[in-house]
């Protein structure tokens, strides 16, 4: 009990033209989670859509103690958005999920339960047990996603059902040993880090989440995406 | 002495299987296999013919089992069509919060 009252934890959300959902996210981040410590750190990557705007006005009515605006002039990748939310994190812990409502933020309080309960270094979420699961996704995506998964599996042996997901609580000390040793993009970049945080010897754990796809067939993936992902799937077989 | 060495020794071994770079590990039990089907079709103890066909049935049984495993999880795929219905009301309570604290997010 002790342990908890003193934790906190560092939300770090990356940016791009999420006006609206980074409002409805700060709104059920808060719902959810009433007893803990914690700031949401956004690192918004210079949107032109007014996000930025949005999270001042969110900051006047929760206060600028609880949600940072950590802005970057544009664009510059899903890794280095993470380094530098990282930077401004004052938590023990650090939570990573997307903005886009995919990940919902009423699995975070069984995030926490679970760090609590085993002490695990790393809490990911995982869609591919009981109590976890998809919604909007097509036959081919769900054909792609399993054929990968079984793939990185054979070859990997990572000891954790879901690679590719990205919402994720780590120790910060764990986060920060961890992405300084990451250099993928995408999805290889979640991959690589559980890959490695795994060969680190680090206590990984996991809880059930939902996925829901709200644009439809937004996230399909192409050739390239394949590609990229064997790329990734050799390299971490080479340098892991 | 002799268990005290043989238990260093081991400690060493598992050092140094986890210092491997994970393609030696898989590497390192191919070899394995190999010298154990050369062993194999040396010491003839199941017939020559059998044992020349063996590393297709290796290759065969390795494909069967990817297939299976993304047939399984094909069919069992974990869907949750209720959640998107639970997100949708969160939404609208949200953007209602939003609404009434005078935060502009926009039409959509």
């Amino acid at each position: 009990m002790e342990e908890k009252s003193k934790n906190k934890f560092s939300i770090i959300v990356p940016t791009y033209n999420e006006r609206l959902n980074i409002a409805l996210l700060v709104y059920l981040v808060f719902k959810h989670l009433r007893d803990v410590d914690f700031e949401i750190i956004v690192v918004d990557d210079g949107s032109p859509d007014g996000t930025q705007e949005v999270v001042k006005q969110l900051q006047q009515l929760y206060g600028e103690d609880r949600i940072l605006l950590r802005p970057r002039p544009r664009k510059l990748g899903l890794g280095t958005a993470y380094v530098h939310g990282l930077k401004h994190a004052s938590g023990n812990f650090v939570v990573i999920m997307d903005a886009d409502l995919s990940h919902h933020p009423k699995y975070l309080p069984s995030f926490i339960k679970k760090q609590l309960e085993t002490g695990a270094d790393m809490v990911t979420g995982t869609r591919y047990v009981k109590g976890g699961g998809v919604h909007g996704w097509n036959l081919m995506r769900k054909l792609t996603s399993r054929g990968a998964n079984v793939l990185a599996h054979t070859l990997l042996w990572p000891g954790v059902s879901d690679l590719t997901g990205s919402f994720r609580l780590y120790r910060k000390s764990v986060l920060e040993d961890v992405i300084s040793s990451c250099v993928s993009k995408g999805y290889v970049f979640q991959m690589e880090m559980i890959v490695r945080a795994s060969r680190k010897g680090y206590h990984i754990e996991e809880v059930p989440i939902t996925f829901v796809d709200r644009v439809f067939g937004s996230s399909k993936l192409g050739g390239s995406e394949i590609v990229e992902y064997l790329k990734g799937l050799a390299y971490l077989l080479v340098t892991t | 002495m002799q268990l005290c060495l043989a238990h260093k020794w081991i400690a060493e071994q598992f050092i140094i299987a986890n210092s491997m770079k994970h393609v030696v590990k898989i590497l390192t039990l191919v070899v394995a296999i190999t010298a154990f089907w050369i062993g194999l079709l040396q010491t003839s103890v199941v017939p020559c013919s059998h044992t020349w066909l063996l590393p297709i049935y290796f290759i065969v049984s390795l494909g069967c089992y990817g297939l299976l495993m993304v047939g399984i999880g094909l069919i069992c795929f974990p869907t949750c069509p209720q959640e998107a219905l639970l997100l949708q009301q969160d939404i609208k309570e949200a953007k209602e919060y939003l609404k009434r604290n005078k935060i502009d997010v926009g039409s959509d």
